[in-house]
């Protein structure tokens, strides 16, 4: 398991072993939604807005 | 000599818990694949792009899904669901009309090209209705208007949106139903399962925190579902029946990025959605 900094609090956000590149953790700390933009090393990035036309 | 192994993109901007099934599902069957960011996608017209052969397109903004599947498949790439597919599903109204071409049961529905029109229309249709967005998911801004009074207030506020899309309006009857609706995972025709939504509330979406229950889907209602996901030319399709309060099943809509979290949890080892999307995208990759 490896960690990154969260972009808006600076905290250390766990990234578990199975985590994938564009997958959303939530910051322990200030509970942000970040994406995981790549794995080695882990960095994060504020996860995008919902937009009107996303879905299923 | 066999066939070199085919080579899958699985495009997306968001990894959620289907996308992430799905890749871990490839790798368990040893399947070559690469996940693609449709927000690093580019395409030439003219151009072509070997790299992505088989595309599973599972790219959560419609607009993106839709273009991307059009210049993927202009490159000459396979893409599931098709863009033609995509464009379909991704319209209640397109959706809708080749449900009604097909002779599906599905409800009194109409479209107004003014949110004043609209007024009218739901004089047709009648009230009870339901005003939906055209393009949109998880019963996000899904309105139920009880009389004209609401529906005149509903309307104004669909007036000042600053979209022109949103100022078409689609309107549909509301089925009288029990508080639950049918979903239905249909995967190269074949019917994987089915679930009973049920909510507190009156949108069951599993997205809105709709509860999941499995469900031994009839013989008829399966049919039914199937020749929706084939009207909307659908190959992996999230089938939305409802019962209504005579027992009259009917095609509410078909989703070609389904959602199946909640649908996997309901059906424990019945089916591995996953595999099964995985199965079916081997079957288009063969060469």
């Amino acid at each position: 398991m490896s960690v990154a900094a969260c972009p808006e609090c600076d905290a250390q956000v766990k990234i578990e072993p199975d985590t994938r590149v564009s997958e959303i953790v939530e910051c322990g700390d200030c509970r942000s939604e970040l994406e995981v933009t790549s794995l080695e090393p882990a960095t994060l990035a504020q996860a995008p807005e919902v937009e009107e036309d996303w879905g299923e | 000599m066999s066939s070199p192994e085919p080579s899958i993109t699985v495009l997306a901007s968001r990894v959620r818990t289907e996308e992430k099934r799905i890749m871990t599902a490839l790798e368990k069957r040893s399947v070559a694949f690469s996940y693609l960011d449709a927000r690093d996608l580019s395409v030439t017209l003219g151009g072509s792009l070997p790299a992505h052969r088989v595309v599973l397109n599972r790219e959560i903004g419609q607009y993106r899904a839709s273009y991307a599947a059009t210049a993927l498949e202009a490159a000459g790439a396979t893409v599931v669901n098709t863009a033609a597919a995509t464009a379909i599903c991704g319209d209640k109204w397109l959706t809708s009309m080749a449900l009604q071409r097909r002779g599906l049961p599905t409800p009194r529905t109409a479209l107004a090209m003014t949110p004043n029109a609209a007024l009218a229309a739901l004089d047709e249709i009648g009230y009870p209705a339901v005003i939906k967005p055209l393009v949109g998911s998880w019963g996000r801004l899904v309105t139920p208007v009880e009389d004209p009074r609401i529906a005149a207030t509903v309307l104004e506020h669909i007036a000042a949106l600053p979209s022109p899309q949103s100022h078409i309006v689609y309107v549909q009857e509301m089925i009288p139903k029990l508080d639950r609706d049918i979903r239905v995972i249909v995967v190269g025709g074949e019917v994987l399962g089915a679930i009973h939504r049920s909510s507190s509330e009156w949108r069951t979406n599993v997205a809105r925190g709709g509860a999941s229950e499995f469900l031994a889907l009839s013989e008829e209602d399966a049919k039914l579902a199937v020749t929706a996901a084939d009207a909307v030319g659908a190959e992996i399709a999230g089938v939305d029946l409802v019962v209504d309060d005579e027992g009259m099943t009917s095609v509410l809509e078909v989703n070609h990025r389904v959602e199946f979290a909640g649908f996997q949890e309901a059906q424990g080892n019945r089916v591995d959605v996953a595999d099964r999307i995985v199965r079916y995208m081997l079957t288009k990759g063969a060469t």
